[in-house]
């Protein structure tokens, strides 16, 4: 299994671990931390999914018309 | 909230309305088959859908009217703790990702059409399989019924009362299921998900404008949370615990559903499921906005008998009738997809896993598409007649214990894709002790979704179903190191690696 995987998980403790961002500073935008921490994560998780799938492909372990 | 009739917004409402039911008919025709009397045309659209139809279809199934009314209730009523809906939307899809391609590919493999099928195949256990297909079911109920709570509330807001509104639609929605079979949510599911976004961007984007910009909305809330005395826009330290694992565990629950699980076995290819993983955040993004309106509320000084009004309640307030009355029909147009889909996967379980198992197993797959039909009628009626003669909470209470029950069918169907260690007989008895364990833990604290777990002086509230997970999985294992090996029935040789 390809290390590339870990990247996979960070969504998981970015987001359970809530004592990270239970916090109301800093404000972007009138939003609390809280908020825009989380909403942050919404691109974030795409992102280290388009990654995973890049390297797969990469590493033909995924083709393009699989 | 108004009562009157608002004769423009109704207007509105109205040829939305009719534009979506001509559309479910007409999808009969859409990328039309050689027959539909099949059950993998009818039940699954052909395994045909690509990258954006899966898109549309999923977003608009698997993010339901009733979230887009639930969801800001809940931030309105408690404040921070109502956003574990936002990490729980995010962290499901990795999960996806990595896990539903190897599933779709067993149930290609075999020509199954449910999760019952994928664990009948691999497990040879009927008694296994059956409570895989009762689970979803039963499950689903439920659920199909709280979308028409989200229906029932958007048409109230336009000022009609009684009940017959909400039959018709749902019997024109029953009708062209029937004929159309998954084809008719997935064509109207973009009608359905473009209106949903043009509603959320321009109440996310106007809204604030109007009440001082988001700083105050955020302020205005904690003012009125620190008024009432509970809540806060921040989670109190006793909430940490249930708000992490209330998100981990609706993640695991939310793709072992009939009606998400369709959407995947629905999809062309794995990378159709890998490209909707990517993208499919897109929908929590505005999950996530569309939470906030719950603040808003607060900050427009609403006043509301039910926390379920907020939403119609801020675009009565704030907008001119004629886009109430689209908003009001984007939502009880968000209401028809989810709830075909979820009666489809039931109809789809009941078929395959009940009527062919025990009924009739020579069926042919015109039979089962013609047995699915009928079902999918009979699981539409059925929600309609909880919502019309059972209290609402009734449904409210049995969606929470569903969501239970769905993720204790996790270890046999997830764990079979990657290893042979689990048998049978010790998963069906972790599925049964995680359920009733769960749903007594459930029952004994007032049907709520925390357990208190003490030890010592000490204790740690948790999400239930994870609790019952855990259990579940532990006794699975326990057994499994005992029972001898069984005898899988479908064509694929070993676990699938990742691909």
């Amino acid at each position: 299994m390809s290390p590339v995987w870990l990247l996979a998980l960070i969504p998981y403790v970015g987001l359970l671990w809530v004592t990270l961002y239970n916090r109301a500073e800093p404000e972007i935008f009138g939003f609390p931390f809280f908020y825009w921490y989380q909403l942050a994560w919404v691109p974030i998780t795409s992102l280290l999914l388009y990654i995973v799938y890049r390297s797969l492909q990469k590493a033909g372990r995924v083709s393009h018309d699989d | 909230m108004t009562t009157e009739i608002d004769y423009t917004a109704l207007g509105v409402f109205l040829f939305f309305f009719v534009l979506v039911t001509v559309m479910g008919f007409i999808a009969a025709y859409w990328r039309r088959p050689e027959t539909l009397a099949h059950i993998d045309e009818w039940g699954l659209g052909g395994r045909q859908f690509g990258t954006w139809i899966t898109w549309f279809l999923v977003g608009g199934d698997f993010y339901t009217a009733y979230t887009v009314i639930a969801v800001p209730a809940l931030v309105y009523a408690t404040g921070a703790f109502g956003f574990f809906a936002l990490p729980y939307t995010i962290i499901v899809y990795p999960f996806v990702f990595a896990v539903m391609p190897l599933l779709w590919k067993v149930a290609k493999d075999n020509n199954y059409v449910t999760a019952a099928d994928v664990v009948h195949g691999r497990y040879g256990s009927r008694a296994l399989e059956l409570a895989v297909a009762g689970t979803g079911v039963i499950a689903t109920m439920p659920y199909i019924a709280l979308q028409l709570v989200g229906m029932a509330v958007a048409i109230q807001a336009l000022g009609i009362t009684g009940e017959i509104p909400l039959v018709i639609a749902f019997l024109v929605l029953a009708l062209y299921t029937y004929s159309s079979g998954l084809r008719a949510p997935a064509l109207i599911a973009f009608v359905k998900d473009i209106m949903i976004y043009i509603v959320v961007l321009v109440a996310i984007g106007i809204v604030p404008f109007k009440l001082g910009g988001y700083g105050a909305v955020f302020h205005a809330a904690q003012k009125a949370f620190e008024t009432k005395g509970s809540g806060g826009i921040l989670l109190s330290s006793q909430q940490i615990i249930p708000y992490a694992s209330l998100a981990l565990g609706s993640a695991l629950a939310a793709f072992m559903y009939p009606h998400t699980l369709t959407g995947v076995f629905a999809s062309r290819s794995r990378n159709t499921i890998r490209k909707n993983a990517m993208l499919l955040p897109a929908y929590t993004l505005l999950l996530g906005l569309l939470a906030l309106l719950g603040y808003m509320g607060h900050a427009a000084g609403l006043k509301l008998a039910h926390n379920n009004d907020v939403v119609p309640a801020l675009f009565q307030t704030l907008f001119p009738s004629w886009f109430a009355g689209f908003a009001f029909a984007a939502i009880a147009v968000g209401a028809l997809v989810p709830a075909a889909v979820m009666s489809i996967g039931a109809a789809n379980l009941f078929t395959r896993n009940f009527w062919k198992a025990y009924v009739h197993p020579q069926v042919t797959p015109a039979g089962e598409a013609q047995v699915a039909k009928i079902t999918s009628m009979l699981v539409k009626v059925g929600a309609l007649l909880v919502i019309i003669y059972l209290p609402t909470q009734f449904a409210l209470d049995l969606q929470l214990l569903g969501g239970l029950w769905i993720l204790q069918t996790f270890p046999a169907l997830i764990f079979g894709l990657y290893t042979r260690f689990f048998k049978a007989k010790a998963l069906l008895l972790g599925w049964a002790v995680g359920l009733t364990v769960g749903t007594y833990f459930a029952w004994s604290d007032g049907l709520k979704p925390l357990h208190k777990i003490a030890y010592g002086s000490d204790s740690v509230t948790i999400y239930v179903g994870l609790i019952a997970l855990v259990l579940n999985i532990v006794v699975a294992t326990l057994f499994s190191l005992f029972l001898p090996a069984d005898r899988p029935q479908e064509q694929a040789a070993a676990p699938s690696s990742i691909g």
